[in-house]
C-alpha cells in the first residue's frame, strides 16, 4: 500500500476546511484511505510545515498526488464537480521505429503546453512520477516515464533502439557527455548503486538500448534511466513533454493518463491537454495519445442493489456513485441499466462489482442495512480428518506430561540434514529459491531440527526436558501437481542426565493404546491383528549406534506390517551439533497411518 | 501420646502448676520438654511459659583452678617457699601460663612486690601471714560457680573476666512453667498430620484428632504436560467456526503453484505481491504442473489477458509459465481458491475455514516472522449482500468477544468490495484494524464455473495477532518459533477469547 505525504495545510485550503485531526481520520475512513501520521507535532521542533501522510490503495493511481487526492476528496464531499478533461490539437509527432520491439516496445507521449508551476504542484509533479515509477511501474520494468522542455527541442521525436556506443547525450544532472556503455558504467558505481543503478539491469545486457531523440537526433532521453541535461525541465518550463516508454501498453497508457489528468490543471486552459500523434506504422498502432474518451459500462441496478441489500432508485445509486466520480445514467431502452461513464483516472475499475463498490462506498459501508440473511442453521460444520487425528496425539501426549512446542517448518540445510548425520540424495526436500536468510533454506523433513532447536533455547528449564509437537513436514513427489505434500508427523523427545529411552518408548506405547494399538511381543509374532512393536534399525546414522530402532504398524489383521517412524537414543554427535550438552531419546511418527 | 506426656498430664493434675520442669523431670532435655508441650499445647491440654536462664560451667582450667588453688597462690607459695625469685624464672619454674597470670593478679592483690634487683618478694603485708589462710578469691568464686548458687551475687565483671580467661563458659538453661489448658485431662489422643486410606477404610479418622492446616501455602508444585498457547487460541478459532457450521479445509499443503496461489485469485502476474522480496520461490522442484481443468485455465488467462464474465481485464501479456512457478503459499486463501473450484462441481451455500501456515519472504522482527498461521473463513450463499457480510462479521467477533465494528473500504485483488475491519481498542485508545475482508470477485468465482448469484465471502486475520493481545507478548518469536520459553507454554492459563481480548 503506496504512502503519499501532502502539505496539511494545502490539502485543507484545497478542502475548504481546516479539519480536526479525528474529523480528517474519520473522512479517510469512510473514503477508503488510512490517515497514517499527522505530523503537526514534529514539524513544530524542526519549524517545517505539518504534512500529512495517507495510505492509498494499490489500484488508485489518481490518488499518488495531493491534487488527485484533493479532487476526489471534494467530490466525494460533493464540494467539486469532475474535472472535463480534453484534447487539443496535437503539434508534434513520436515517431516509433520498428528497432525498439528488441527491448521495450511500447511508447507514448503528450504535452501540458502552457502551464505554470509553482515550487510545491513541480514537487508534486516530480513526487507523482517517482510513486508511479515505484508502484504501477515496478520499479520502472514495466513503464518508465521522462520529461522535457519543449522548447528546448524540436519534433517529431523519434523511439529507437540503437547500439550503446552510438547513443551519445550529457545525462541530467551531469556537465560530461556519456555513450550508452560508458554511461552503464557510471551507473553501476557504488555511488550510482541505490538510485539510477537500481534500473541498470532493466537494458544493461541488451545489445541495443531504447532512446528517444528530437528531429535533430538530439537525445532527449535513455529510458528507463536518465532524460538528458539538454532538455531537462524547471519550475519555470512553460510546455512540458512528457515520453513514455514501457513493455506493458496497458500501464504505460495508465501512467500518461495519470500524470496528464493530474497536472493538466495547472495550464492556462484548465484540463487540457495537448496530444502527441503517435506513428507506430510497424505494427499498426499510430494513434493519438493519450486516449481520453471516456469508457461506458452498462450496470444492473439490481445487481447493485442486490450485493448491497438496498433498493436505491437509478437516481439514488447515480448519486452515490457521482461522489466517486462516476457518471451514471439510466438507459432509456432498459430501465434497469445503469450507464456509467468511467473517467480516465480511474483505470481501478474493471468489472461491474467495481461500479457496485463505489456505490457501497458513496453509500457508506457503515450505513449500509445489516443482513439478516445469513443463518447458522443448515450448515453441519466437521473437522479435518488430520487435524483431529494430530488433536488425539497432541492431547495424549501433553497429558503423558510432554509440553507442546511449536517450532517454524523452514530451517537450513545442515539442520535438517548433516547436524542429523544424515546426507541429502535430493529426492527428499524442498529447497527454497531467494531466502533472505540461511535459516530458510529447506522445508523440513522431519520435526527433530525444530524440537532440538528448541531445547536449545530452554537448556536453562530444569531436567528432563520433555516436549512433543504434531507438525508438518514436506516431500517431494514429482508427480503431483504442486510436486510436493506434507505430511502430517508427531515427534517427542526425552532431554536429561541420561537418555530416558524406556521413558520414551513408554510414551509412544500410550499414544499407540490411545489409537487402539497394543504391543506386540516378539517383534510382531506373539499376536496376528492390529498392534505395533519396535525393531532394531541402525539405518538412521541420527541415533547412537544400537540403539535405534523403527517403529512397526499392523493395522489389522492381515494387513501387511510397516514402518510408521523410528525412535532411539539420540547420537552425543547430534546433540553437540545443536549445543544441546545432554543425553536424549526421540521418537517420530507419521501420524497419517491413523487416519 | 508418649510415655512423658502422659507423666506431664499426670503431674499436672496432682500439683495443679508446674512451676519448673527443669526441677520436676530433670532428667528430660528442654528439647524434648518443649516438644512434649508443644503437642501437649496443641490438644489445649494445657499452657506454658518458657524462662531461660543463663549458666556457667567450669572449664577444664577452671575445674584445675577449683582442684589446686589459683595461680597467684601457687607463685606465693613458691616465693615463700624460695624467699625471692628472679622475675625470669617465674615463666621457667611455673609454666608460662601460670608464670604470667599468677604474677599479674598476685601483683594486683598486693601479695609480692619487685626489690631492687629485680627479684620478687613476699609483700609486706604477707610477710607475716599464713598463707594457709589467705583468701583465694579466684578459686573460691569458682567454687560458688560450680555450685551454682548465689550466682546473681557475683559481680558482672568478674564474670566477664573468668570468661575471658576462659575458666567458665556460658550456657543456657532453659524452663518451662505450665498450667492447665482449656481441654485439660490425663488421657490423650494423637493429632493425625493427614487422613490415610487406613483411616477411610477402617472408620478410624472418627477417633482421631488432626492437626491444623497451614493455609498460607502454595501446595507442593506439580508435574504436568501443556498445550501450545497459539494451539489453544487456534482451538478457540476452531470452535467459533463450527459453532457457525463452517467445515476445515484440507490446507495441509504448504508448497503451491503460481496458479492457485495468485492467478486463480487474480493476481496479475506483475503485482508487487509475486515479487522475490515478499514470496518463497522454490528451486527444488522447479516446475509445477498446470491444473487439469483446461476451460478454467483458459478463463483465468482470458480474464488476466482480454476480460471475460463482464471484466475487461488487466490487458496484459499473460504467461502460463508465471503459474507453474512453485512458492510456499503466501495465504491460505490458495486452498480456498481450490476449494472454491471443487464446489463449481456442485454449486450450494457451502461454508469453509482453515487455520494454518503461511510463509512471507519479509525480514524478521518484532511483529513479522517468515511464517505465521492465518486464519480464514469462506462463505457461499446465493445474493447475499454487503450487509450480511458487515453482520455476519460482528456475529463472528462477537464470538471472541468484540463488538462495536466499523468496516473500512480497501483494496485487495481477489476481493471487491474489500473491507477492513476496525474494533476499538481501549487500551490504546484509537481504532485497530482486526481482520480484512470482502465479496471475493466475479473474475475468480465465474472463471471456475461458479454460477454467477452464488457469492462468496471470504475474511481472515492473523493467529499470532489476537493471541499477542491476549497474552500480552510484544515479540511474536516469543509465540512462535524455537525461542519460545517452555516456562511461558507451561504457565499460561486457558485461552478464553471472549474474555476481554482487545481491552
Amino acid at each position: 500500500m503506496p504512502t503519499v505525504s501532502v502539505n496539511k495545510q494545502q490539502l485543507f485550503d484545497l478542502l475548504g476546511k481546516d479539519y480536526t485531526s479525528q474529523e480528517f481520520d474519520e473522512l479517510c475512513f469512510e473514503f477508503g484511505m488510512e490517515m497514517d501520521e499527522d505530523t503537526t507535532e514534529e514539524a513544530l521542533k524542526t519549524g517545517e510545515e505539518p504534512e500529512l501522510k495517507l495510505d492509498i490503495s494499490a489500484n488508485r493511481y489518481d490518488l499518488l498526488c495531493i491534487e488527485g487526492i484533493s479532487q476526489s476528496l471534494n467530490e466525494y464531499l460533493e464540494r467539486k464537480e469532475r474535472p472535463d478533461y480534453k484534447l487539443s490539437k496535437p503539434t508534434t509527432k513520436l515517431i516509433i521505429d520498428k528497432s525498439t520491439e528488441q527491448i521495450r516496445p511500447f511508447a507514448t507521449a503528450a504535452v501540458l503546453r502552457n502551464i505554470k508551476l509553482n515550487e510545491k504542484s513541480y514537487a508534486s509533479f516530480i513526487a507523482l512520477q517517482d510513486k508511479l515509477h515505484a508502484n504501477l511501474c515496478r520499479n520502472r520494468s514495466l513503464v518508465a516515464m521522462g520529461t522535457h522542455d519543449l522548447d528546448s527541442i524540436e519534433g517529431p521525436f523519434h523511439y529507437r533502439a540503437l547500439p550503446p556506443k552510438d547513443i551519445k547525450f550529457v545525462p541530467l544532472n551531469q556537465t560530461q557527455e556519456f555513450t550508452g556503455d560508458k554511461l552503464i558504467e557510471f551507473y553501476k558505481s557504488p555511488e550510482q548503486k541505490n538510485n539510477i543503478g537500481r534500473y541498470v539491469h532493466i537494458i544493461e545486457d541488451s545489445p541495443v538500448f531504447p532512446v528517444i531523440m528530437d528531429s535533430k537526433d538530439r537525445v532527449c532521453s535513455l529510458p528507463p534511466l536518465i532524460n538528458s541535461e539538454h532538455s531537462k525541465i524547471s519550475v519555470n518550463t512553460r510546455n512540458i513533454l512528457i515520453d513514455i516508454t514501457a513493455t506493458d501498453k496497458t500501464k504505460a497508457e495508465i501512467v500518461l493518463n495519470i500524470l496528464t489528468t493530474m497536472f493538466s490543471r495547472y495550464c492556462d486552459e484548465p484540463f487540457t491537454v495537448e496530444p502527441v500523434e503517435i506513428v507506430s506504422e510497424h505494427n499498426g498502432q499510430s494513434r493519438l495519445a493519450p486516449n481520453f474518451n471516456d469508457r461506458i459500462m452498462d450496470v444492473s441496478i439490481k445487481y447493485i442493489n442486490s450485493c448491497l441489500g438496498l433498493d436505491q432508485s437509478a437516481d439514488e445509486i447515480a448519486h452515490c456513485l457521482k461522489k466517486m466520480s462516476l457518471h451514471a445514467v439510466q438507459s432509456k431502452e432498459d430501465k434497469d441499466i445503469l450507464h456509467v461513464d468511467i473517467p480516465v483516472t480511474r483505470p481501478d475499475i474493471l468489472h461491474a462489482c467495481d461500479i457496485m463498490e463505489d456505490a457501497a462506498v458513496g453509500y457508506g459501508f457503515n450505513n449500509l442495512p445489516k443482513g439478516e440473511k445469513l443463518s447458522n442453521a443448515n450448515f453441519i460444520a466437521k473437522p479435518l480428518p488430520i487435524n483431529k487425528v494430530s488433536d488425539i496425539f497432541r492431547v495424549a501426549s501433553s497429558q503423558a506430561t510432554w509440553v507442546e512446542v511449536l517450532p517454524l517448518t523452514l530451517c537450513s540445510h545442515d539442520e535438517n540434514f548433516k547436524f542429523l548425520r544424515q546426507s541429502d540424495n535430493g529426492d527428499l526436500a524442498v529447497k527454497l529459491a531467494n531466502p533472505k536468510t540461511l535459516e530458510y533454506q529447506v522445508v523440513r523433513t522431519t520435526l527433530l531440527p525444530g524440537i532440538l532447536k528448541t531445547v536449545k533455547e530452554n537448556r536453562k528449564h530444569s531436567l528432563p526436558i520433555k516436549v512433543f509437537e504434531t507438525g508438518d513436514v514436506v516431500f517431494k513427489d514429482d508427480k503431483l501437481e504442486r510436486k510436493a505434500y506434507n505430511e502430517r508427523h508427531w515427534a517427542a523427545i526425552y532431554v536429561g542426565k541420561n537418555s530416558g529411552f524406556e521413558i520414551i518408548q513408554g510414551l509412544l506405547g500410550k499414544i499407540m493404546q490411545t489409537f487402539r494399538t497394543e504391543w506386540i511381543a516378539d517383534y510382531g509374532v506373539a499376536a496376528s491383528g492390529r498392534g505395533y512393536w519396535i525393531e532394531e534399525d541402525d539405518s538412521v546414522k541420527t541415533y547412537f549406534p544400537g540403539r535405534g530402532a523403527k517403529v512397526m504398524f499392523r493395522s489389522k489383521e492381515g494387513a501387511e506390517p510397516k514402518q510408521i517412524g523410528h525412535l532411539g537414543v539420540l547420537h552425543p554427535e547430534v546433540m553437540m551439533n545443536f549445543d544441546v550438552p545432554f543425553a536424549a531419546s526421540f521418537v517420530e511418527v507419521n501420524a497419517e497411518v491413523f487416519l | 501420646m508418649s510415655d512423658f506426656q502422659l507423666e506431664i498430664l499426670k503431674k499436672l493434675d496432682e500439683l495443679d502448676e508446674i512451676k519448673s520442669t527443669l526441677a520436676t523431670f530433670p532428667q528430660h532435655g528442654s528439647q524434648d520438654v518443649l516438644s512434649a508441650l508443644n503437642s501437649l499445647k496443641a490438644h489445649n491440654k494445657l499452657e506454658f511459659s518458657k524462662v531461660d536462664t543463663v549458666t556457667y560451667d567450669l572449664t577444664k582450667e577452671g575445674a584445675q583452678i577449683l582442684n589446686e588453688g589459683s595461680y597467684e597462690i601457687k607463685l606465693v607459695k613458691l616465693i615463700q617457699e624460695l624467699g625471692q625469685l628472679q622475675i625470669k624464672d617465674v615463666m621457667s619454674k611455673l609454666g608460662p601460663q601460670v608464670g604470667k597470670v599468677g604474677q599479674a593478679r598476685a601483683f594486683k592483690n598486693g601479695w609480692i612486690a619487685k626489690n631492687a634487683s629485680n627479684e620478687l618478694e613476699l609483700s609486706a603485708k604477707l610477710q607475716n601471714t599464713d598463707l594457709n589462710e589467705l583468701t583465694d578469691e579466684t578459686q573460691s568464686i569458682l567454687a560458688q560457680i560450680k555450685n551454682n548458687s548465689h550466682l546473681d551475687s557475683i559481680d558482672a565483671k568478674i564474670l566477664n573476666d573468668l570468661k575471658k580467661r576462659k575458666l567458665i563458659a556460658q550456657g543456657k538453661i532453659t524452663d518451662f512453667s505450665v498450667t492447665k489448658g482449656p481441654e485439660f485431662s490425663t488421657d490423650l489422643t494423637k493429632l493425625e498430620t493427614d487422613l490415610t486410606s487406613d483411616m477411610v477404610s477402617t472408620n478410624a479418622y472418627k477417633d482421631l484428632k488432626f492437626k491444623p492446616y497451614n493455609f498460607n501455602s502454595q501446595g507442593v508444585q506439580i508435574s504436568s504436560g501443556a498445550l501450545h498457547p497459539l494451539n489453544k487460541v487456534r482451538e478457540e478459532f476452531r470452535q467459533i467456526f463450527f459453532s457457525m457450521g463452517f467445515t476445515e479445509m484440507p490446507s495441509n499443503q504448504y508448497v503451491e503453484t503460481g496458479f492457485w496461489n495468485f492467478d486463480a485469485l487474480y493476481v496479475p502476474q506483475q503485482h508487487p505481491a509475486r515479487d522475490l522480496q515478499d514470496t518463497f520461490y522454490i528451486k527444488d522442484p522447479l516446475t509445477a504442473d498446470l491444473p487439469d481443468d483446461k476451460t478454467y485455465m483458459d478463463n483465468i488467462k482470458a480474464v488476466h489477458e482480454q476480460g471475460r464474465f463482464g471484466s475487461i481485464g488487466y490487458r496484459y501479456n499473460w504467461k502460463p509459465e508465471e503459474c507453474q512457478k512453485l512458492v510456499l503459499r503466501t495465504h491460505s486463501t490458495a486452498i480456498s481458491a481450490r476449494m472454491l473450484h471443487d464446489l463449481a462441481k456442485d454449486p450450494k451455500p457451502t461454508r469453509l475455514f482453515s487455520i494454518d501456515r503461511v510463509f512471507r519472504n519479509e525480514a524478521v522482527d518484532a511483529t513479522h516472522l517468515a511464517e505465521f498461521h492465518q486464519v480464514e473463513g469462506v462463505l457461499a450463499d446465493y445474493n447475499i449482500t454487503l450487509g450480511d457480510l458487515i453482520k455476519f462479521m460482528e456475529e463472528f467477533f462477537e464470538r471472541m468477544g468484540v463488538t462495536g465494528l466499523r468496516f473500512k473500504p480497501t483494496y485487495n485483488p481477489y476481493t471487491e468490495p474489500s473491507m477492513e475491519i476496525f474494533s476499538w481498542h481501549e487500551g490504546l485508545q484509537k481504532w485497530v484494524e482486526i481482520g480484512n475482508s470482502g465479496m471475493f470477485r466475479p473474475e475468480m468465482l465465474e472463471s471456475m464455473g461458479l454460477p454467477k448469484d452464488l457469492r462468496v465471502l471470504g475474511w481472515g486475520l492473523s493467529l499470532e495477532r489476537p493471541t499477542m493481545i491476549k497474552y500480552k507478548v510484544q515479540n511474536i518469536r516469543e509465540l512462535l518459533g524455537h525461542k519460545v520459553s517452555l516456562d511461558f507454554i507451561e504457565t499460561n492459563p486457558a485461552a478464553r477469547l471472549d474474555e476481554d481480548l482487545y481491552e
